[in-house]
């Protein structure tokens, strides 16, 4: 299928969940979708015979900035070779999403990055803490508005 | 024996002393611990293999801090990994000596600035004997440490009393 296709396609199954779409710009065509709605939206275009999208190639964490995140999944379809993205846009004072973890297995680790980094919660995770900074880290490294702690255990940090 | 081949008639004494006999020993068999952090780790490798074969200066890798003399630091010290590095260091026996291979050990190498997860210099965290720049250090530049660490146990006084 064709992005405008996926696009009308989940308009009508999902209507206000669908909150923007971008189809024709120099980047993948992405839609983005109300948080608290991701899972079910993945799980549609991962079961429906006319999308078939078994693989989630990526999930991505971003920082906006103006107070937003961001989680990107880029989606393919190994049956149907065709490509899509999702995006779900969140309030950084309260961010969260739906986890995909329970639709594409993969997601487990992707979103605990996405959670280490940013601080993105993701509801319905089966094992949602950091994965790559150490247990007992404070802060979200990958945030603009991030800064570098003075110390670590006793450690200096800084240069 | 290399020097001392053959070169004794009868009787075969020498005569030299204890701080020397047992430095020489120690500076012939330095055994590192084997661990890499890194690409670092990468060149340490090829240095033990047959082509820079670091067998030649009595330097293998032993698999636990419990019977080895040196630790080769070879890559980013991250700040998780820090911890470990103390714990292990810690479990050598003493005499010990730290080589410090490349510059992110020696310093935050790339990571200096914006590497929120790496401690800048391993020396912040064990005394470290030798340094050794490069990004990383090529086999020779491992070797080259090595032996300077040698000089380095070579000056060393183990029975004799320190004055100072």
């Amino acid at each position: 299928m064709i992005a405008q296709e996926l696009h009308d396609l989940l308009k009508t199954t999902f209507g206000e969940a669908i909150l923007e779409a971008k189809i024709d710009g120099v980047f993948d065509p992405f839609v983005t979708v109300a948080p608290d709605r991701i899972a079910d939206v993945a799980r549609f275009l991962r079961d429906d015979d006319r999308t078939q999208f078994d693989s989630l190639m990526c999930l991505s964490g971003v920082d906006l900035t103006k107070g937003n995140l961001a989680v990107v999944y880029h989606l393919h379809s190994t049956k149907r070779n065709h490509k899509f993205v999702l995006k779900a846009v969140v309030p950084a004072a309260n961010p969260r999403v739906q986890s995909v973890a329970s639709v594409w297995r993969m997601a487990d680790w992707n979103e605990r990055e996405a959670y280490d980094m940013y601080g993105i919660i993701f509801d319905g995770h089966p094992d949602l803490r950091r994965i790559l900074m150490p247990d007992d880290w404070e802060g979200f490294p990958l945030r603009k508005d991030y800064q570098v702690p003075e110390f670590y255990n006793g450690m200096k940090v800084p240069y | 024996m290399g020097l001392l081949d053959q070169r004794f008639e009868n009787g075969n004494v020498l005569i030299t002393s204890v701080d020397s006999l047992l430095a020489w020993a120690r500076l012939s068999s330095i055994w590192p611990m084997q661990f890499g952090l890194a690409c670092c780790a990468i060149e340490m490798m090829a240095t033990g293999a047959s082509h820079f074969d670091l067998d030649r200066f009595g330097t293998f890798f032993r698999g636990s801090p419990r019977q080895a003399d040196a630790m080769i630091v070879a890559g980013t010290v991250t700040l998780k990994m820090a911890n470990r590095i103390k714990t292990l260091y810690d479990q050598m026996a003493e005499p010990r000596y730290v080589i410090s291979m490349g510059s992110c050990s020696n310093c935050g190498g790339p990571y200096w600035e914006h590497g929120y997860h790496v401690l800048k210099g391993v020396d912040r965290v064990i005394p470290v004997d030798v340094y050794i720049p490069g990004c990383p250090p090529r086999p020779e530049a491992l070797l080259e440490g090595l032996l300077k660490l040698k000089e380095k146990i070579r000056r060393e006084h183990m029975i004799l009393k320190q004055t100072a």
